[in-house]
Parts: C-alpha cells; structure tokens; sequence
C-alpha cells in the first residue's frame, strides 16, 4: 500500500471548513521501535528514509547530536563534503518541489523539464556516495571512510571520485539555467499567478505559533535560517542570502524555493572552489560507545527545521531518540490555513506546504 | 445513386475518416507531449516511433473488466459513454470536405453544430450522476457548468462568421470565404491567408478558447482535474466504457478543430485551386487544417497549469462574453456600412 | 486580470516549443541501457574465498536480512608433518534483496574484503521469494564489479 496521510476534510458548498490530517497512515515508528534497538551505523541508515528526498540532509544532525555526546572535532574537509552534498540534497528537494507543484494544479511539463535537471544532481550524489536518494555516507566523525573495511579496501579512502569538482560546478550551471526555465515557464504564467497569489495567506506571526520552519516560515517574511543562526557545518564562510516572501501565500512559499535553489547552487560553487584537503574523518573507535548525557541537535533541512533529541546511557544503542521532522510541524497549520478555503484550493495550499510523508509520519 | 449506399459512403467516409484521425490525434499527442518534455515517448508498439500505440492502448482496455459500481444507476450508468460519443460524432455529419463532398448540407449547419455539439454535455452529466461516487458527481457538475457557460461565447464567435458570411450552412461560409474580395483595396496576395482568419480575428481566439473549455481540456479541465477529484465523471468508468469516453474526448477534439477549420480557415479551400482538383484535395485540406488547431490545443495543453472553477467562470461571463458581443457589433457595422 | 494576459503564457508556450525539437534525454530502456556510476549500490557480490564466516555482517545489517550457516573443517596440513588447520567453509550465504535498503553497511563492515558493491541492477524477479540470492548468485555478481574510480587530487 503506497503511503499516504488522509486528508480529511468537510465541505459546505464548496468551501471547506478546516481539516484535520489523521497522520499514522505510513507510521514506521522511527524514534522507538527503530531507533532504540539499533546500533548508532544502524541508525544513520534509518534516518535516511525520514525525509526521502533529501536524505543526505537527514543525516546530519543526527551525526552531529552523537559527535556532540562524544565531543568530537570533524576534518574540514569533511566538513565541506556535507556541506556540498547537504545543498545538493537541498536543491534537489526543492526541484522536486518546483517540478511537483506546477504538477499539483495541472501542468505536467515543469514536472518533466525540473526532473531532468535533478537526475544530474542525483548523478553527482551517486557518485560520491553511491546511492541516489539514501546515501548513508555520514558517519561518527568524518564521511565514509572506505568501501570495504578489509586491508586492502582500506587504503583506497572513499574520497570524491576524481572530476566530481567539475561535474558539480557544469550541473550547478545547468541548475541555474532551470532555474530560468522554470521561471519562464512557471512563475510567469498568468495562470498560474492566478491560482497561486492571496491564496493560502499564513501571516509570519501565526507561522511562528504553529512552529512552522523552513521556506514556508520565511514566505511569511521572518527571516529565521538555522544556517545562519546556529550551523553544523561552516555556512560562515560563505556568501549567501536568505530570499524572504512578503505576503505567506502559496505563490510566496514557491518563489522562496526557487531562489533557494539558485542560493544553494551559489554554495555549491563557493565550495567547490576552496574545498580544503586533509583527512576525511576524525579518529573514532571501531565500537561505537557513546557516553551517557543528552544533545539536542538541529540543522536546516530543505523541508525547516530537523532536530534530534538524542539520550544515551552509554552503550552502542541510543536510550532514547526524539526525531522532530519539519513537515509533521509544517503540516499542524492545515487545520487554520484550509479554513474557509475554496476546495479547488485545496490542492493548492496542501501542495505548497512542501510535506514529505515519511517526515510526517516518522 | 441509391440513397442507402449513398447513405453508407457518408456514414464510411465520417467513421473512416474522422476516427483515424483521432487516433492519430492521440497519438501525435503521445509523441509530442514526449518531446516537449525531452522524453521520447511511445517506442514499441507497431515497430518503429511506437505508432500502433494508440491502438495497442485502445486494445487493452478491450480486455479490461467492465466494472459498474453496485450502487451506480446501471441502465444510465451504461448508457452515458454513447451519448458522449454520438454527440461528437453527429457533428462531423454536415462538415464540407470538398465542393461535392458534403455528409449533409444544411441551410441551418452552423446552428445544428452548436446544438448537437452539448448533447455530450448530457451524457458526461449522465455519467457524474450515475456513478454514484462524489468526485463523478462533482466532476459531472462542474462539466456541465463549464459547458453552459462557454457555449454562449462559442455562439456569440459564430455569429460573427455568419454575418459575414450572409449564411448559416457550412458550405457557403467556406464559399464565402474564396470568394471575398478585399473591397478592391488590398493587394491580391493577401488573399492567400484566410480572409476570416483575419477579419474574425477576436471570434477566432474567443472559438478556440471557449473551444477548449468545451472540450474539457487543459487550462479549462476541472472536471477530471485529477488532483482534486481524482478523475472526474470517469472515475469509475472502465475497460470499454472508458475507452468510449477517451475516443470521445479526441473525436470531439477532431469535430471541434474541424468546425473552426470551416468557420475560420476555409476548411477544404485553398487558394488558387478550384472545381474538381478541390474535390480531391479538399478532404487532404480540411485535415491538415485540423491537425494544425489539434496542434495548438496539444500544444497549449502541456504548457498550462489549470484555473479555478470560479476564474473559469469569470473567463467567460465577464470576458469572452462581452468580447463577442462587441465582436458582433462591429462586425454587424462594418457589414451594414460597406 | 487587469491586463490582457500574454507575457508569462508566450515565454512558456516558445519554451515548451523550444524543447519539442530538442534531443530527448530518456532513452528506450530495455534496447539502450546507461552505465551506472562505478559506486552505484546495484547489488552485493560475495567472494567466497576471503569469506571467513565471522557473522560481522549479518549482525550489523538493520534489517538482519543475510543468513548465513558455515562449520569449520579441518583440513591436512600444507606441509609433510605440519599442524593440522581448522579452516571456516560458508554453507549457506544468502541475502534477501527484498528486504535489503542498500545501506552499505555490510560491505563497509567486513574485515576481510569479502563483500563488493556491483553496479548491476537488471535482477528483478516475478516472486518475492525469488528475491532471495543464495551464495552462487552472489558469487556470479562478483564478475561485475568494477574497478573502484579514480579520486579527485586533494
Ligand atoms: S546493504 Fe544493508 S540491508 Fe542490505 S544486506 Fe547489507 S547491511 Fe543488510
Ligand atoms: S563480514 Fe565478511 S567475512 Fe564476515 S561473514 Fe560477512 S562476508 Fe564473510
């Protein structure tokens, strides 16, 4: 059965009147079933499948709240391969988005032409990691080490395939020209100006109430990015901005996405030109014991804020993990956006939120 | 002739043209959707370019379970994808497709097109109703809105053409049509573009617009919009019945571009050609013509989102509407004064 | 809709036209095929001989899905009058791609370079239970592997 939140909703002449979104329908139970029996590898290939199409990007909190406990320092240059692949795994969300909205209310073509540009991205993540949408390449105090970790693998360090600095920078062109493309063929459109503008409006004050995050947040206009405010990785060295919206409809919160792509192909060339060298991964014990103590750790995901409240007692299991996903906080505004709403809208509003729902439902 | 076999040449030359070039319609949309989606499309089917795709779909939805939901109402439930599809196909009855080769010429064809044309209107709302499914009914609903508000303007633009032309019968506006002189003050060469194409400019954009809001197609297709109501009337149609609603949009497709062809584009004419060259040609013509506005409609169908049930409506009341009625003032002026 | 609207719906009706004459990008899968990238996790291949039966990847896999069954063999000594050598043989090794997630763990985790990622990914099956590679399929996978890519200088 594919996974699915109900959307349920009553409705008087077209109008719906609020909604409630019984989640659990795709429940896998990531913070305690999964998580408390696993071993802290184990884990990391979990939270992979939290927000599936980004899931580099949910690795790294998680990394970081065990490096926390164990108080341990990561190589630069590992430092700036999470970081590029972060904002390739952001930029491929949000293509997603750009090509998945347009689809929402009817044009299929963004779908196709977005598609095309995010399959190099993938590309690119492919080969450094090996996998397209579940890389698992983080791990305690560094990036992946090794292919294999038998003597001979061993010397051959899972560093970046050669040409990946190349190829990176000619597909962040190719993003920028998509960019374009979309707005021309998107953006622009009367049509879709017309189902999109004033419709949904979430005002910044009652975005923060809700605990929304992340692009929907800042097309309320509160300027509020963890990568600026308290970052995991060196987001300090770099030169970008955060593209606000103004009025928090849809057409705001899609906008916002689109420059966010073009930002984060702006990172992405920064750090592909003064990526440092040096060792990919801190000295860390092949069994992994984590000291007792407890981290909150939260990064800027594609989708808002993705936080990890991790308690160990020691051991190679974690006592207890508290996943907060940014969709599952994104989604608990539906039921005061959607009041009111045309029913065509709907689709509209729901599809602008950005909501993954394996992230929803974790 | 006999007038039985004269009655099977006609009915043979509506089904075997028409019905290839909705197939061919579907599939040029196949391979052209493809394309401007950088995706190359169909592929197997039929050998090379996958050319019997629209075939081999046709085919497997023959072998598809019939399925009636157990609370539809079964008699209308059955019924509904023949109305829809004789609808569409009782229009290609009185298109010229040259001189000598007309189905049937009425005094009154323009006026029978637009009448017989919302007979569908009454089996897509058939099948909404007996489907016994809230998405169908709410599909079949906004159909039938849809199809009351846009019929008026697609009257209103053709009206003008009948002013012009001084005839409501098909044949005589396309005669119409090669014939007209430019009041002796333009050059001879523009007589090369169709005449109406020109002077009907607003009445050919408003027929194509309200054109494809009676077709149900992208920017105008809420009533299967399939994100809100899954599938609209369809959605419980299957395996033949579905494949009678399918042939029906793309045969109403073919009768639609076919109309606007005549009305708009000289259907059958070309300049410079007449008599029996035109009775051969002609039917070569019309269908050029109306893979050209097919086209257009593909075309306009993979650039744009949908709008909403209520911009819909405002399109038309309070845009094509009025824009027509203007449209028939002046023509109405220009005819009277000149 | 104040203005007649036109500018946004030309440039993406000349996009769209723009890329019907384009060169497509997919291809006719089953006839033309495209060559994953050398670390694409495709399929696992085993090398028997370096596998010493130390269970490390079965135990570590998350969703425990390799079974693995071996006994130890004693086998005559190399040389004229030498020890007598214990020496671990693999009866069974399979793995359940139908319930593997690709992490990599197992490969990453096996001291003795017995496991390698393949890029191969044409395995499908028509039943579930077909998903299941014993130790000859595993072993068959091992001719595909490729050489791991060059690196990027540092
Ligand atoms: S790839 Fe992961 S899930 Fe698959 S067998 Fe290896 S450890 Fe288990
Ligand atoms: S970890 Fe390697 S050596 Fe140990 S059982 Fe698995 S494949 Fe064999």
């Amino acid at each position: 059965m594919p996974p699915r939140t109900r959307k349920a909703t009553t409705s008087d002449r077209d109008r719906s009147s609020g909604g409630h979104a019984p989640v659990g329908c795709c429940r896998i139970d990531r913070d305690r079933d999964a998580a408390e029996v696993r071993t802290y590898p184990q884990i990391i290939a979990l939270v992979n499948r939290i927000d599936w199409v980004s899931g580099f990007a949910n690795e790294i909190p998680f990394v970081g709240a065990i490096e926390k406990l164990l108080d341990i320092e990561v190589p630069e240059r590992a430092q700036y391969i999470r970081l590029i692949l972060t904002e390739l795994a952001r930029i491929s969300s949000h293509l997603v988005f750009a090509s998945s909205y347009p689809l929402e209310l009817g044009a299929s073509t963004p779908l196709m032409h977005a598609m095309r540009e995010r399959e190099h991205v993938l590309e690119l993540l492919e080969s450094v990691t090996g996998g397209r949408f579940h890389p698992n390449f983080n791990r305690v105090g560094g990036v992946k080490p090794a292919a294999g970790g038998g003597s001979t693998m061993k010397k051959l360090t899972q560093d970046l395939p050669a040409g990946f600095l190349a190829a990176a920078d000619a597909a962040m062109h190719n993003v920028l020209d998509i960019c374009d493309d979309i707005d021309r063929l998107v953006t622009g459109n009367e049509l879709f100006l017309a189902r999109t503008v004033g419709v949904g409006e979430i005002p910044g004050a009652k975005a923060i109430e809700y605990g929304v995050t992340g692009p929907n947040l800042r097309a309320s206009g509160v300027k509020f990015d963890l990568r600026k405010v308290e970052s995991l990785l060196p987001y300090d060295q770099f030169d970008f901005e955060i593209p606000v919206g103004n009025n928090g409809d849809c057409f705001d919160r899609y906008v916002v996405r689109i420059q966010e792509i073009r930002q984060a192909a702006g990172i992405v060339r920064q750090a592909i030109a003064k990526i440092p060298s040096g060792p990919l991964r801190a000295k860390v014990p092949r069994i992994l014991k984590v000291p007792p103590g407890e981290a909150y750790v939260r990064a800027e995901n594609p989708k808002g804020e993705m936080g990890y409240y991790l308690i160990s007692e020691g051991g190679r299991i974690p006592y207890r993990l508290k996943i907060r996903s940014a969709s599952f906080s994104n989604l608990s505004i539906l039921p005061w956006v959607l009041e009111g709403a045309l029913i065509p809208d709907l689709v509209a509003i729901l599809g602008s939120l950005d909501f993954v729902l394996g992230d929803v439902d974790r | 002739m006999n007038f039985w076999l004269l009655l099977l040449v006609k009915v043979g030359l509506v089904l075997g043209v028409m019905m290839p070039g909705a197939l061919v319609i579907i599939f040029g949309e196949l391979k052209i959707s493809a394309h401007m989606q950088s995706r190359i499309g169909p592929y197997f089917a039929g050998g090379r370019f996958g050319w019997a795709q629209p075939l081999a779909d046709g085919l497997k939805f023959l072998q598809k379970e019939d399925l009636v939901p157990a609370d539809a109402d079964r008699t209308v439930y059955k019924l509904a994808p023949y109305v829809v599809l004789m609808g569409t196909l009782a229009t290609f009855v009185i298109i010229p497709f040259s001189p000598d080769l007309v189905p049937r010429d009425l005094d009154l064809g323009v006026f029978y097109v637009l009448a017989v044309s919302s007979l569908s209107t009454l089996g897509v709302l058939m099948a909404g109703w007996s489907s016994a499914n809230k998405y169908s009914l709410m599909g079949g609903l906004r159909a039938a809105a849809q199809l009351i508000a846009y019929e008026l303007p697609l009257v209103l633009a053709v009206i003008g053409v009948a002013i012009q032309a001084g005839s409501l019968s098909l044949n005589d506006i396309v005669t119409a049509q090669a014939s007209w002189q430019w009041f002796n003050v333009a050059p001879e060469w523009l007589n090369v573009i169709s005449p109406f194409m020109i002077l009907q400019v607003v009445g050919l954009t408003i027929f194509l617009i309200a054109s494809l809001a009676e077709l149900s197609r992208i920017p105008f297709d809420m009533p299967i919009a399939e994100s809100e109501l899954t599938m609209g009337y369809l959605t419980e149609y299957s395996g033949m019945r579905f494949t009678m609603f399918f042939l029906g949009e793309y045969a109403g497709l073919v009768s639609m571009a076919a109309i606007a062809a005549t009305l708009f584009l000289g259907g059958y004419w070309v300049p410079g050609l007449d008599g029996d060259v035109l009775n051969f040609v002609g039917p070569v013509v019309l269908l050029s013509k109306v893979m050209i506005i097919a086209f257009l409609f593909i075309w306009l169908r993979w650039t744009f989102p949908r709008l909403r049930e209520d911009q819909l409506q405002t399109l038309a009341w309070k845009w094509l509407i009025p824009a027509g009625l203007a449209n028939i003032l002046v023509t109405a002026f220009f005819r009277v004064v000149f | 809709m104040a203005v007649l609207p036109y500018k946004g719906l030309r440039t993406g009706m000349l996009l769209t036209l723009k890329t019907l004459f384009k060169k497509p990008v997919t291809i006719n899968y089953p006839l033309e095929k495209e060559t994953p990238v050398p670390r694409a996790r495709g399929v696992i291949a085993l090398d028997t001989e370096a596998c010493t039966v130390c269970m490390l990847c079965a135990r570590e896999c998350p969703d425990w899905c390799i079974y693995i069954e071996g006994h130890k063999q004693e086998e005559p000594p190399a040389k004229e009058g030498g020890r007598v050598r214990t020496r671990a043989t693999l009866d069974r090794f399979d793995i359940d791609y139908a319930l593997c997630m690709y992490c990599g763990i197992c490969v990453e985790v096996c001291p003795f370079d017995a496991l390698f990622w393949s890029p191969d990914y044409e395995y499908s099956e028509f039943g579930i239970s077909d998903m299941l590679h014993d130790k000859d399929r595993l072993t068959y996978w091992l001719s595909t592997v490729p050489d791991p890519p060059a690196l990027e200088k540092q």
